[in-house]
């Protein structure tokens, strides 16, 4: 397919802007002389560039999508609706207080409501993103022990599951990393948790469930032990989907939180974000939060030791919006959420298991993880073979190498959002190109078949890189 | 691939090449099929300390990273240029492609012959 | 209560004795009991979608919606053309997650190398990424791009705006850089006090300044550039991105990086996010560029195809060693940026700078026939502040008809800010409201 760029005409076009109704007047500046070279294009031209480019996508409306821990679920077209009032789109984030009480009063009560999900005594919606919010509640930690004189805890515990986010923020936190083993069972080796443990930890950061889908049964020692050694411990988020309503963070001893709201509440996910990642803390931490924080639904105020800011203004509201329009909706029954959720990863588990090896072979939460290493290395069909044959039959496949503890990973999170008959679709994919592994390795190994370009050199891409379009 | 007989290998899948007081060091024919395709080489610059044991550089693929461990202490006399426009040089010739060449060198982790390296990754 | 579970009571009952469970407690055995919620939470009754919409639509009506405004200071109020609207909201674009699978997200992959195209051309340099989070926060990846094991102090500009230093400055706290800020004279730089703190620093990393300033000012950005790469450090241009149609690009003044906030290519108000931001640069920096990269390659048939590419970079391989942790970025919100250039194309593009500057011009013009005089003797494009005898006063009487003014800053002097949606008409609105006041 045609760039746009390669459907433009010199002097073509779309009327836009009207005549200027005042003198012209520019600043006086040396003068620009290299243009922009920006796509000359008619609207009708540009509309069926962008509907073949949509062609081209595949969202969770196109179809199924179970991308492990990233909880694609079904987007309500209220929550769209709602964020697109102008009530909301059109306000300047610098407006006067007196002129945003709706807005303010909103994000007040969407507040109240992840605190009472997560347990956690405030939330900050500054992070832009899950990964954001991650960054935000390390500087939390870090705050709150340099103000005790503890500057010296330089050291954030990782376990070797977590998401390659968890290291990464760590590091733009100043922080070290130190990586916890699991153990057989896929949790946290708790002999190598204190065996880390010491005057220097900072925190610990941990994704429970974690990411092959399990719930830590030793949860409560893992956060004694942590805050016994004097470190705090950090919760991230991206599973909360899998124990919503179920189990509060901030009751099983964690002291910090980011959630994704683009995971677990629902807002779509745009082709890569705008996400939303607020960030929860316990009373103590409060002092520290970044942003204006507003408790009384009217003033924002900045907290006394704040960290200072992580966005421009108060982070992505309109996704904030979604999510507590989400919420009004869902009230009081987000249990079910979490339920539905782990019985539909749970029935895929169950009716696969038979001829897919399963990394953890016990109860999963709300995802689920196939180690294919024991096929491929009879048949050298690869995670990434079944990834692409899925998508012949119209699925997006799950995440796969990852975690990086198992090998040759498939994880698959189906979400509470899918019916019965559209996992039964699934598993039968699944069942057929298992067959297909064995009858005709190649077939797997050759597709996809039926998508807009087959696959793809990721190698020619890295070592040739064109980031961009040459214009001749 | 035979692994050449006058090079001396790590467990961590280096071969260094004496030559003079200097040694070359690179990454082995083994290292290199299991990473696959590289796609770049990172490599310190001239003058920098590097310790035996400890990353002296990384190789990229595709879709992971690998630290190349220093085999040697010492200081880093000359890089390769040639691999940071072409890290495929590495897959098709890696006892040919040397990342560094190492002086001063004081300490060394402990090596292996060509015969005991390939039986260890045999 | 509303829901979005298809599957009835029942039918969850019937799949969980199916696979060896009699109900949800026993599903949930595994999660100890000392851990789970003891009793129910407390939030309110579920909704259905009329009440959830009476609800909502009423904390909406009670934020006040202006119908002219002249405030800007980081979000512009520019027109979004409604080819925007209706191509974003194409579900295919919206409900799709990170393109990991090239072959299935070829819609999404070449509309984000489109943009960063785009990017690339308005800005003037040889490559962009394919998004972050917002201008500010893209201010702060910049300089930590710069940075290396020699240098990392990174130094920006007093007439930048502060809701970006802040931003900065809390990176800085978690990487452990120093933040030193380059003091203002008359609304610009103080170049020779930049020359002199550079060199006395051997560490210095970047210097940072917005392009127009804080204050609206087109400062000296050849002097600056030149007194930041005599000292062999990175110059940072952090732009409106729509005032690059009447001004140099940076790529035209020789900076290194150069980001900023794409809210107004295509993006509301939206109470400040989500917004846009753009971060671009020279090729040789292509490897410590943070977040996704978009890059074109051929399928096994030969065919071209797009693919996230040069991902070594990134945190979900490089983890502890990445360039940053973003994962998550705007890519929606560049979708938008790319549809609002194709869209506006070279002409409206310049189009559109003009007329920012000819109203910020023209109004500068009449409030200083009136008494409220430029403050700074710069040139300037949409923005430039006046002087004011009474800011709140004026405000107020501007907001009882529906206008929103300049943004009061420091020493009762206003910020003002002019874009194409500012006809005459509005203009001399605020003029006859002013002279009434005073």
């Amino acid at each position: 397919m045609k760039l746009i760029f390669e459907k433009s005409i010199p002097g073509r076009g779309q009327d836009i802007f009207p005549k200027c109704d005042v003198p012209v007047k520019m600043p006086n500046v040396k003068a620009k002389e290299i243009k922009a070279r920006l796509p000359e294009i008619s609207e009708n031209e540009m509309g069926r560039h962008y509907t073949a480019l949509a062609k081209r996508a595949h969202g969770v409306n196109d179809g199924f999508y179970p991308l492990g821990s990233c909880t694609m679920k079904h987007n309500p077209r209220i929550n769209e609706k709602m964020a697109n009032l102008p009530g909301f789109a059109k306000l300047h984030p610098l407006q006067p207080e007196h002129t945003v009480q709706g807005a303010n009063e909103l994000i007040t009560e969407l507040e109240q409501f992840l605190c009472e999900i997560t347990g956690m005594d405030a939330v900050t919606f500054q992070p832009a993103a899950g990964a954001h919010g991650e960054f935000a509640g390390l500087l939390l930690i870090k705050a709150y022990h340099h103000d005790r004189g503890e500057a010296e805890r330089n050291e954030i515990l990782v376990p070797d599951a977590a998401h390659g986010t968890n290291p990464a923020s760590a590091t733009m936190a100043g922080y070290k990393s130190i990586t916890i083993k699991s153990n057989e069972n896929g949790t946290v080796d708790i002999e190598d948790l204190k065996a880390h443990l010491g005057p220097k930890t900072a925190g610990l950061m941990l994704t429970n469930p974690n990411t092959v889908g399990l719930f830590d049964p030793n949860i409560m020692e893992i956060t004694r032990l942590v805050h016994e050694a004097g470190g705090l411990c950090y919760y991230d988020g991206a599973n909360l989907n899998a124990v919503i309503g179920i189990v509060r963070p901030a009751d099983i001893g964690f002291d910090v939180i980011h959630m994704n709201l683009h995971k677990t509440f629902s807002t779509p996910h745009g082709g890569g974000g705008p996400g939303s990642g607020p960030c929860g803390c316990k009373d103590f931490l409060m002092p520290f939060l970044p942003g204006l924080t507003c408790k009384d639904g009217k003033e924002y105020k900045r907290a006394e030791k704040s960290i200072g800011n992580l966005t421009g203004f108060y982070g992505n509201f309109l996704v904030n919006v979604k999510a507590y329009t989400y919420l009004l909706t869902i009230g009081k029954d987000v249990a079910s959420l979490a339920q539905n959720a782990v019985l539909n990863a749970n029935y895929m588990q169950e009716k696969l298991k038979d001829i897919y090896p399963i990394a953890f072979d016990t109860t999963c939460m709300h995802e689920f993880v196939i180690g294919l290493d024991p096929i491929y290395r009879k048949t050298h069909v690869s995670a990434l073979d079944v990834a692409k044959a899925l998508l012949d039959y119209g699925i997006h496949p799950p995440t796969i190498y990852f975690p990086l503890i198992v090998h040759e990973a498939l994880m698959i999170e189906p979400t509470e959002t899918e019916t019965r008959e559209t996992l039964d679709e699934a598993i039968e994919a699944f069942r057929e190109i298992y067959d297909r592994i064995f009858n005709s390795p190649e077939s797997v190994q050759q597709a996809p078949q039926t998508t807009p370009v087959l696959r793809l050199d990721d190698t020619r891409a890295a070592r040739e890189p064109h980031l961009r379009y040459t214009f001749d | 691939m035979i692994d050449p007989k006058e090079l001396k290998y790590s467990r961590d899948d280096e071969w260094v090449r004496y030559e003079g007081d200097a040694v070359y060091i690179g990454i082995t024919d083994y290292a290199q099929s299991e990473l696959g395709d590289l796609v770049f080489v990172n490599l310190p610059e001239v003058d920098d300390e590097v310790i035996a044991g400890e990353a002296l550089g990384d190789v990229e693929s595709v879709k992971a990273v690998a630290d190349v461990i220093s085999p040697v202490s010492g200081v880093v006399l000359e890089v390769n240029e040639e691999l940071l426009d072409d890290a495929s040089l590495i897959n098709n010739d890696p006892y040919g492609s040397w990342f560094v060449k190492v002086g001063n060198v004081s300490e060394t982790v402990e090596l292996l012959t060509a015969d005991e390296y390939d039986e260890y990754r045999g | 209560m509303g829901t979005f579970i298809p599957n009835t009571r029942e039918e969850q009952l019937k799949m969980l004795k199916e696979i060896g469970y009699k109900d949800f407690d026993d599903l949930f055995k595994i999660i100890p009991d000392e851990a789970k919620v003891k009793g129910e939470l407390n939030l309110p009754e579920g909704l259905n979608e009329i009440e959830v919409d009476r609800k909502v639509q009423g904390l909406a009506n009670k934020n006040v919606v202006f119908r002219s405004i002249f405030r800007g200071a980081g979000a512009y109020n520019h027109y979004v053309p409604s080819a925007v609207d209706a191509i974003a909201g194409k579900e295919e674009f919206l409900t799709a997650y990170t393109p990991y699978q090239a072959e299935i997200s070829q819609g999404i992959l070449q509309s984000i190398f489109e943009y960063q195209t785009m990017i690339a051309e308005i800005t003037g340099m040889d490559i962009a990424n394919a998004s972050l989070y917002d201008g500010a926060s893209a201010a702060a990846e910049a300089c930590w791009m710069c940075k290396d094991r020699k240098h990392s102090t990174i130094y920006v500009s007093g007439a930048l705006d502060w809701r970006i230093l802040e931003v900065i400055k809390t990176y800085s706290f978690g990487r452990e850089s120093k933040v030193v800020v380059i003091p203002d004279k008359d609304g610009v730089t103080d170049a020779d006090a930049l020359r002199k703190a550079l060199a006395d620093d051997p560490e210095a990393s970047c210097f940072l300044m917005q392009y127009p300033n804080f204050y609206g000012i087109v400062e000296d950005v050849d002097e600056l550039c030149k007194a930041t790469h005599e000292a062999d450090a990175k110059f940072i241009m952090y732009c409106h991105p729509l005032a690059l149609g009447a001004l140099r690009s940076p790529g035209e003044v020789g900076a290194d990086i150069a980001v900023g906030e794409g809210q107004p290519l295509g993006l509301g108000l939206e109470f400040g996010g989500p917004y846009l931001g753009f971060l671009s640069t020279k090729e040789e920096n292509m490897r410590t560029i943070p977040g996704r990269l978009i890059g074109e390659t051929v399928d096994t048939k030969g065919d071209r195809g797009f693919v996230l590419t040069i991902q070594a970079r990134e945190q979900h391989i490089r983890r502890e060693k990445a360039s940053s942790n973003v994962c998550s970025n705007e890519a929606w919100c560049a979708l938008r940026a790319g549809i609002y250039l194709s869209t506006i194309g070279p002409k409206g593009f310049e189009e559109v700078a003009t007329l920012c500057s000819s109203k910020a011009h023209y109004m500068a013009d009449e409030l200083g026939k009136i008494g409220m005089n430029l403050v700074y003797g710069g040139e300037f494009w949409n923005e430039f502040v006046t002087t004011c005898p009474d800011a709140e006063k004026l405000n107020a009487a501007l907001e009882e008809r529906g206008i929103l003014g300049g943004l009061p800053i420091c020493d009762g002097n206003i910020l003002w800010c002019c874009t194409e949606l500012n006809s005459k008409e509005d203009i001399d609105e605020v003029i006859a409201a002013a002279k009434e006041v005073f």
